[in-house]
């Protein structure tokens, strides 16, 4: 409903929202232009002086007005003829034209009425309120990413559509909001649907009748400085029974023209202050810096609305459609999918068409619009959730575990939990049980215990839902081989040995990329763009299960390299370590977002053990911008396995690098990289307390280690690995 | 344009005595090309004395800018009311606003004044732009105005 109550009336208003900011960010320079070519009076002036100056220069004028800018502008007649000019309020002389600009007439009409007038008023004031829905659930959209309100301006991860969109709007949506709701103010005062409550005088009954004194003289102008002053309209030559009209900062009054004292006064009411102040956040009429912030904020809006759609097309995209599914307050079954990858997806909608085919009706969403109150006569929920990473909740289904233990459970369907994971990592399901946890814990009844799917396997599916179907009493044997990618081929252009004295043979493998035209990037052919961190999923012969290796480059490098051990029997890195250059593999790439560096300054901390140093190896080379970078890595000896040694020396060089700590476990005192930690905790407490980040990759003992020995060190500062991973400061890649 | 005789009676002091003596007449406002958004005009009567006496039409329907046509707004303290249900469109510049009222026979020659007054949005207010004399004799005689308004007529 939330990405619902998002999506829609994004995509309608999106050209009005184009035009609208566009038109607003151009609009927002006028306010720093006037003010930068006006010439602002001595403070101590007051409006007698400059008023008899402006007298002195145009006998005839009419009326003096001040712009929010600080611009005098003096109205006269000659004769019949009207004349008006910007004046210097040192001299009184004329100081340029008082012309209004065309352009920015014109464009502050399309701004508010799309040159259309009371008709384009609505429809803009249409398009103020959907941007108002959007921010709104924009917000509300990133806290639930985010885990909570709370976590708001935690670091965002994420694809680069999602996170550049979510980044913007954070930064923005305050004061979108604010913008938003002043012109929903503006245009409800334009139409009359405020109070009005602007100071009007009564006409003072009697005046001395006089005329001829010099506004010079005058006590009631002489006690206002010019830059309080709005407007002052001079009374009619020859009627002494009219006054001189002066409205300030606080108010409006009448002042006699023949004594220069103040007839009458009154301030406006609350309405129209308020209504002073909304103009101003609006317009930055008076506020030309606060007017140019936002502006340049204001053009984040067309930025949001391609990537809002980008994001958009792409979840459209990644969720395979199921043809005749029904809503969700009409479906008997609720099936909902944590996926990160898209291949959960693959299984629910296998099983959504087995439950249809047997005559039931299918409700098919992501886990994140888990919502059973809106689930009528629903018979049975049940989850498909994948676990991302360590254990974690996929980025679509952040805050979920939480959502689950507080919402009160159906009351007539029970619940049944499938996880989705990889039983070589040590987190095997674990966000599939923590939701199992939070369900029970909230009262859920269970129609099935948890269940388990390792590495997406077809057999273990089908028995799932057969137990399934013996639950509900149709009969089920749902068989799903989810399609791999079909990968491309990639040559091998080097590779550099090392290990086999210390009996661990490691190559660092470097493919050739092949340059994608556009054609190739719209059929999908070649490889994706990526970063050092992503994996490269390689398909061995003699096997449909794709293994993963951290890549240690990124598209821009130009290859894809990744390192490789060759394990004792094992088939895919048997292949690779025997690959000869020219010889190709196949290959595809998937995103891993967690484990890619943020893009601050802060001082980044890589801890890494044997292969692991491949993708820390790609982030220091992709590292253009020299931002300090510290690296800790443990290999067996430095004559044998120190992998990327010459390159880290040349990355030092370069500034890429700033320090390298080394321990081998087969030489000289004989450490692990935990130990040489140990050894630095000093240096390593003061870089986390400036901010640093650390990532951490290599086999699943040494992260263990790695952990304890950053627990340790980090206690004294009351930080831990699980606090800092919270902030986003932490990123481990085990295996 | 509707007989406007009863909304100017029900504001002023004008009232049945001549209500049977009332005749059409033409009033036309012609724009100058001032080069700017759609003017503001209202017009409205005053008394021998120069006391105001009543409106006959307000061009320009947001409330918000009544307060830029100055004398009105003075001679009214803003009051709306005045004006409700004569009131239209704000005029574009070049354009002309032609009006067909009943106006009393007692009007004219007896020391009442037509005014009105301009305004125009990020330009000068303009109060008073035409004051005319409602005479028998002054009907068909164009009137010069100052900033906005090329010519004013009355004629019956």
């Amino acid at each position: 409903m939330l990405r619902a109550l998002h999506r829609w009336p994004g995509l309608l208003a999106a050209v009005l929202l184009l035009a609208l900011s566009l038109s607003g960010a151009a609009l927002s320079v006028f306010p720093a232009v006037e003010r930068l070519g006006t010439i602002q009076p001595a403070p101590e002036q007051s409006v007698a002086d400059l008023a008899a100056r402006v007298t002195a220069t145009h006998p005839a004028v009419e009326q003096i007005r001040r712009a929010p800018s600080g611009r005098i502008t003096a109205y006269w007649f000659d004769g019949d003829s009207a004349g008006a000019a910007v004046i210097d309020p040192a001299t009184g002389q004329d100081a340029g034209s008082a012309d209004p600009s065309a352009l920015q007439a014109w464009l502050s009409d399309f701004h508010r009425a799309l040159l259309m007038e009371d008709a384009g008023r609505w429809t803009t004031a249409l398009g103020a309120l959907a941007m108002l829905v959007l921010a709104l659930s924009g917000a509300a959209l990133i806290a639930r990413r985010q885990g909570g309100w709370h976590r708001l301006l935690a670091p965002m991860r994420g694809p680069a559509a999602n996170r550049w969109h979510a980044e913007l709007a954070r930064a923005a949506v305050l004061t979108l909001t604010l913008s938003y709701l002043t012109a929903l103010w503006m245009t409800a005062s334009t139409f009359d649907l405020l109070p009005t409550d602007e100071a009007n005088p009564a006409f003072p009954a009697e005046v001395s009748g006089l005329t001829g004194l010099s506004p010079a003289d005058m006590p009631a102008l002489a006690a206002v400085p010019v830059t309080d002053l709005r407007d002052l309209t001079f009374p009619y030559p020859g009627d002494a029974t009219d006054v001189f009209t002066l409205t300030t900062a606080s108010g409006t009054g009448y002042v006699d023209q023949g004594t220069g004292a103040l007839l009458a006064w009154e301030t406006p009411g609350p309405w129209t202050r308020v209504g002073e102040w909304i103009y101003l956040l609006h317009t930055g009429e008076g506020a030309a810096l606060w007017g140019l912030l936002l502006g340049l904020l204001t053009l984040s809006v067309p930025v949001l609305s391609v990537t809002g759609t980008l994001i958009w097309l792409r979840a459209r995209k990644a969720r395979p459609a199921l043809p005749g599914i029904v809503r969700a307050d009409r479906a008997e079954t609720i099936l909902l999918v944590a996926s990160e990858g898209g291949t959960t997806w693959g299984f629910a909608r296998a099983l959504g068409q087995a439950l249809q085919q047997a005559g039931g009706s299918v409700h098919l969403a992501p886990l994140s619009d888990f919502a059973p109150a809106g689930y009528g006569p629903a018979k049975r929920i049940l989850i498909l959730a994948a676990t991302w990473g360590d254990g974690d909740a996929p980025a679509s289904a952040k805050g979920m575990v939480e959502r689950i233990a507080a919402t009160r459970p159906h009351p007539t369907a029970p619940l049944a939990i499938l996880g989705f994971g990889d039983r070589s990592f040590p987190a095997y399901c674990a966000f599939a049980e923590r939701l199992e946890i939070a369900a029970q814990q909230a009262g859920w009844s269970m129609l099935l215990p948890l269940d388990r799917i390792d590495r997406q396997s077809p057999q273990a599916f089908a028995r799932w839902t057969r137990a399934l179907g013996d639950a509900i009493g149709t009969p089920l044997d749902v068989t799903h081989q989810p399609a791999l990618p079909l990968g491309t081929v990639l040559t091998l252009a080097s590779r550099r040995d090392h290990g086999e004295a210390v009996q661990a043979p490691t190559a660092i493998l470097r493919f050739a990329l092949q340059r994608r035209g556009l054609l190739d990037r719209l059929a999908g052919r070649g490889l994706p763009r990526f970063q050092p961190g992503d994996l490269l999923g390689i398909l061995p012969e003699g096997s449909t299960v794709p293994r993963y290796y951290s890549l240690a480059s990124g598209s821009a490098d130009g290859f894809a390299e990744i390192v490789v051990r060759k394990h004792p029997g094992g088939l895919c890195s048997g292949q690779l370590v025997n690959l000869a250059p020219g010889q190709t593999i196949r290959a595809f790439v998937r995103p891993n977002p967690a484990f890619h560096p943020d893009r601050s300054n802060a001082p980044l901390l890589l801890i890494g053990a044997g292969t692991g140093i491949g993708p820390l190896a790609g982030f220091i080379r992709a590292n253009r911008i020299k931002r300090p970078v510290h690296l800790w890595f443990g290999a067996r000896h430095r004559f044998a396995d120190f992998l990327y040694e010459t390159d880290l020396a040349d990355w030092t060089a370069e500034g890429r690098l700033t320090t390298t700590t080394t321990a081998f476990s087969r030489t000289g005192n004989r450490q692990h990289v935990q130990d040489c930690l140990r050894a630095d905790a000093d240096r390593i407490r003061a870089l986390v307390a400036q901010g640093a980040r650390i990532m951490v990759c290599g086999g699943r003992d040494m992260a263990r280690g790695v952990h304890e020995a950053l627990a340790d060190i980090l206690a004294p500062l009351h930080l831990s690995p699980e606090g800092l991973k919270r902030e986003g400061r932490y990123a481990e890649d085990s295996y | 344009m509707k007989p406007l005789f009863a909304a100017l009676a029900l504001t002023t002091a004008l009232i049945a005595p001549g209500l049977a003596l009332a005749r059409p007449v033409t009033l036309t406002t012609n724009l100058s090309d001032y080069g700017g958004r759609g003017a503001y005009l209202a017009i409205y009567v005053t008394d021998p004395s120069g006391a105001y006496a009543g409106s006959l039409w307000m061009a320009g329907g947001k409330s918000k800018y009544y307060k830029h046509l100055s004398d009105w707004a003075r001679f009214t303290a803003g009051d709306v009311a005045q004006v409700d249900g004569i009131t239209g469109a704000s005029v574009g510049a070049g354009q002309s606003l032609e009006l067909t009222m009943d106006l009393a026979d007692a009007l004219f020659d007896a020391g009442y004044t037509l005014h009105i007054d301009a305004a125009v949005e990020d330009m000068r207010d303009s109060p008073n732009e035409i004051a005319v004399p409602l005479t028998g004799n002054g009907a068909g005689q164009p009137v010069q105005g100052r900033r906005y308004i090329a010519d004013f007529t009355y004629a019956f």
